[in-house]
C-alpha cells in the first residue's frame, strides 16, 4: 500500500502550466527527496500534497484516501517551513503544543507531549524562550518539533536548511535521518542542494521544468542518470557532455574531428544521429602515451581541490574535465591522453535528452 | 542625511525651541489662567506666572458644567467608538489581506475613498439614518412595492423605525468607520509572512482562530497606535454630539460642555473658571497619550521582530 499516490498531477497558474502531470507512488515509511533547479515546480508539488495549493488536474492520493478536497489539517501531513514559520508571540512550548491546543487536547497531555518532542530534539531547556531569542539551527529545531508532536502519517519538509550555514546543514541532515530511523514516518523532502539529497533519500524524485526526469535509488539515479538533464544535474564536479555521432566504424566523432572508439553500435545508436556522449570526471584517466580507446588532449588548467585535483582539458574543441588523484604538477598547454572506462559512458538522445542503452 | 556641524546644530535646536514653544505656550496660558482670581485674569496685561486659586477654579468649572457626569460620557463615547474602530478595521483588513474573493480590490477602494468623505460632508444623510436607522430598507421595501403588497395581503403597515438619537449607540456608531484603521492594520497585515499563515492551516487552526491566535497579538503595537489616535479623535468630536443628542443633561459630552463653560455676553467674565474647564476636557487624552507613547511611535514607524 503505498503512502501517497500522485496521479498525473497538473498545476497551472492561470494559464502557465508549471506541473506537467507528476506520477508517483511513495511506500509507507520511505524517504523521498524532490530535488531540482530552483523554479522547477517541486515546492509547488510538495505544496500540492501538504494542501496548500489547489491541484489543476490529476489526483493526490494519502494512504487510501483521494485528499483533492481535503483541508490541510484533515491529510495528516506535517510540514517543516524554509523560513521556519514559527509563530513570534508564542514561546517554544506554545509553538510546538499549538496544533494540539487547537485540537482541544487536554492541557496535561499537551504539555506532556511537548516535553516529550521537546527532549528528542534536544530543546527541553528552550521551552520558554521566543523564537526570536533562539539561533537559526534551534528555530528549525521547534519547527520539526512541532511537526512531530502533531504524530503525522506523513512530514514535508520545504527546503528546510537553505537558511542555515554550511556546518549546521550537516548537523540537521544527521539529525532528520536519525528521527526518520526512529519514527519511521513517510517523508518528503524538497532541496536543491544534491548533497543533501543523495545522503537523505531512499529515493530521488528528479525534477526538471514541471516534469520529473527520473526516480530512483541515489545510486541508481549517479550511476544510470534517465536523460541528459540528470547526468548534468546529479554529481560534482559535473558529468562531461560531448557531443557527436558515430560513424559507420563504431568511432564517435566529436568536435573538431576527434574520434573515440566507443561501445558498440546498435539500432539507436545508428551512424549518423546526433549523440550525447556522458562520462563522469572520475571516470576519466589520464595516460600518456597514446593507446586506442585514449583521446588527445591539451590541458587547459588545473583546479587544486586538496585531496584531488581536475585537469580541465581541451579534445578538438571539447572541454573534458577529469579527476587527478596523483598528485602532479602539469602546466598548461601540457598535450596529454585521457582514456575513459567502458562501462561509465552513458550516451544520450541529442534531440530530447533521454538516455540510449546499448542493449535497448 | 545627518550632518554635524556647530551651525547646523545650532540651527537645529532653534527650530526645535521654536517648535516646543509653538506647541507648550497655548498650554501654559491656560494652566496659568486657570489658577488666577477673576480680579487676576480682568488685569491687563495678563500675568503669565501661575496664581494660587487653581483648586478653587476646577471645583467652580466642575460644578458649572456639570462635569462629572458629562466626563463619564465622553469615556464611554469614546472607549466605544476606539474599540468600534478598532473591530472593524482589523476585520476589514483582515477580509481584505487574507481572502481572496473578486471584490476584494473593489471592497478596499470603497473604503479608502471614504477619507474623502468625512463627517462633516456627509452629515445630514447620516443625521436622518440616526433618526431611522431602518429607514434605507423602509425606503427599499417603498420603491419595491412590497410595503402596499404586504399591507394588502395582511393588513398589517409596514413601519420600520429605529431610533438613535439621544442614546450612546446613537453617539457611536456612526463615527465606528475608519478608512485609516483599515488602512494601517492592511499594511500591517502584508508584512505577516504567507509561510506563518500555512504553518497555521497545517496546525488546523481556521481563519478566525488565526485571527485571535497570531494576527492580534502580533499587531498589539499597531493596535496601540490606532486606538491613541482614536480616542483622541473621538473625544474631541464635537460636532456629531451636538447634532445627535437633544437630551443634554444625559447624553451631553464635555467637549459639548466647553460652550457651557464660556462666559455669558453679560455675565461675570470669569475666564479663569473656563480655563479651568478646559483643563478637565483635556486632561483625558493627554494621560492616554503620555501612557502610550511608546507603543505609538514604535506602531507607526516600524513593527517589532
Amino acid at each position: 500500500m503505498a503512502a501517497i499516490t500522485l496521479k498525473s498531477v497538473k498545476k497551472n497558474y492561470g494559464k502557465t502550466p508549471v506541473i506537467h502531470g507528476v506520477n508517483v507512488e511513495i511506500e509507507a515509511g520511505e524517504f523521498i527527496v524532490i530535488l531540482g533547479p530552483s523554479g522547477c515546480g517541486k515546492s509547488t508539488l510538495l505544496r500540492m500534497i501538504a494542501g496548500l495549493e489547489e491541484v489543476t488536474a490529476g489526483e493526490i492520493h494519502i494512504g487510501d484516501r483521494l485528499v483533492n478536497q481535503v483541508e490541510p489539517r484533515d491529510r495528516g501531513c506535517a510540514m517543516v517551513f524554509q523560513n521556519y514559520a514559527l509563530y513570534p508571540h508564542m514561546t517554544v512550548a506554545q509553538n510546538i503544543g499549538y496544533s494540539l491546543k487547537v485540537a482541544g487536547v487536554p492541557r496535561a497531555q499537551r504539555d506532556e507531549r511537548v516535553r516529550a518532542v521537546a527532549k528528542s530534539v534536544g530543546l527541553e531547556d528552550y521551552l520558554d524562550r521566543r523564537p526570536g531569542q533562539l539561533s537559526g539551527g534551534q528555530r528549525q529545531r521547534v519547527a520539526m518539533a512541532r511537526a512531530m508532536v502533531r504524530e503525522p502519517k506523513v512530514f514535508l519538509f520545504d527546503e528546510p536548511f537553505s537558511n542555515l550555514d554550511a556546518k549546521l546543514r550537516v548537523a540537521m541532515r544527521a539529525e532528520v535521518r536519525r528521527l526518520h530511523r526512529d519514527l519511521g514516518v513517510t517523508s518528503v523532502f524538497v532541496t536543491h542542494d544534491q548533497t543533501e539529497a543523495m545522503t537523505l533519500a531512499d529515493r530521488l524524485i528528479i525534477m526538471n521544468a514541471g516534469r520529473v526526469e527520473q526516480i530512483g535509488k541515489p545510486s541508481e539515479v549517479y550511476n544510470r542518470p534517465a536523460s541528459r538533464f540528470v547526468a548534468d544535474f546529479i554529481g560534482s564536479p559535473a558529468m562531461n557532455l560531448i557531443e557527436g555521432m558515430f560513424d559507420e566504424q563504431g568511432h564517435f566523432v566529436y568536435g573538431r574531428g576527434g574520434r573515440l572508439a566507443a561501445e558498440p553500435l546498435n539500432g539507436q545508436r545508428r551512424p549518423g544521429r546526433k549523440l550525447v556522449l556522458g562520462v563522469r570526471p572520475e571516470a576519466v584517466r589520464r595516460t600518456n602515451e597514446q593507446k586506442p580507446g585514449a583521446i588527445p588532449a591539451l590541458v587547459e588548467y588545473i583546479e587544486e581541490l586538496g585531496a584531488a585535483r581536475l585537469i580541465h582539458a581541451d579534445a578538438s574543441g571539447t572541454r573534458i574535465v577529469a579527476v587527478e588523484t596523483e598528485n602532479v604538477d602539469i602546466p598548461s598547454g601540457a598535450p596529454v591522453h585521457l582514456e575513459f572506462n567502458d562501462d561509465a559512458l552513458h550516451v544520450f538522445s541529442a534531440e530530447d535528452g533521454r538516455r540510449i542503452d546499448a542493449h535497448a | 542625511m545627518i550632518e554635524r556641524s556647530p551651525l547646523f546644530n545650532a540651527i537645529s535646536y532653534a527650530m526645535m525651541v521654536i517648535g516646543f514653544l509653538i506647541v507648550v505656550t497655548p498650554f501654559w496660558v491656560v494652566l496659568v489662567a486657570a489658577s488666577q482670581s477673576l480680579s487676576e485674569i480682568a488685569r491687563v496685561p495678563m500675568s503669565l506666572w501661575p496664581s494660587a486659586h487653581l483648586w478653587e477654579n476646577i471645583e467652580a468649572a466642575w460644578n458649572r458644567a456639570d462635569l462629572g457626569p458629562k466626563l463619564l460620557n465622553s469615556l464611554i463615547v469614546a472607549l466605544g467608538v476606539t474599540f468600534g474602530k478598532i473591530t472593524i478595521a482589523a476585520l476589514s483588513a483582515f477580509s481584505i489581506v487574507f481572502f481572496n474573493y473578486r471584490a476584494r480590490m473593489v471592497c478596499f477602494w470603497m473604503i479608502f475613498v471614504t477619507l474623502m468623505l468625512p463627517l462633516e460632508v456627509r452629515i445630514v444623510p447620516t443625521y436622518s439614518i440616526a433618526a431611522n436607522a431602518l429607514s434605507p430598507f423602509q425606503t427599499l421595501l417603498d420603491t419595491l412595492g412590497l410595503t402596499g403588497l404586504i399591507s394588502a395581503l395582511t393588513g398589517v403597515e409596514v413601519s420600520l423605525n429605529w431610533n438613535l438619537l439621544n442614546s450612546y449607540t446613537g453617539l457611536i456608531l456612526p463615527l465606528v468607520a475608519t478608512a485609516t484603521g483599515t488602512f494601517l492594520y492592511r499594511q500591517f497585515f502584508m508584512t505577516v509572512p504567507d509561510e506563518l499563515v500555512e504553518a497555521s492551516k497545517m496546525d488546523g487552526s481556521g481563519p478566525m482562530r488565526f485571527f485571535f491566535d497570531v494576527l492580534i497579538p502580533l499587531s498589539r503595537t499597531n493596535m496601540l497606535a490606532l486606538a491613541t489616535i482614536m480616542f483622541v479623535s473621538s473625544w474631541n468630536q464635537y460636532l456629531w454630539p451636538l447634532l445627535v443628542t437633544t437630551d443634554r443633561e444625559n447624553y451631553g459630552t464635555v467637549v459639548m460642555q466647553l460652550k457651557a463653560l464660556i462666559p455669558a455676553q453679560n455675565g461675570t467674565p470669569d475666564w479663569n473658571v473656563t480655563m479651568a474647564g478646559a483643563l478637565i476636557i483635556m486632561l483625558p487624552p493627554l494621560v492616554i497619550v503620555a501612557l502610550a507613547q511608546r507603543w505609538f511611535v514604535r506602531g507607526l514607524i516600524s513593527r517589532d521582530k
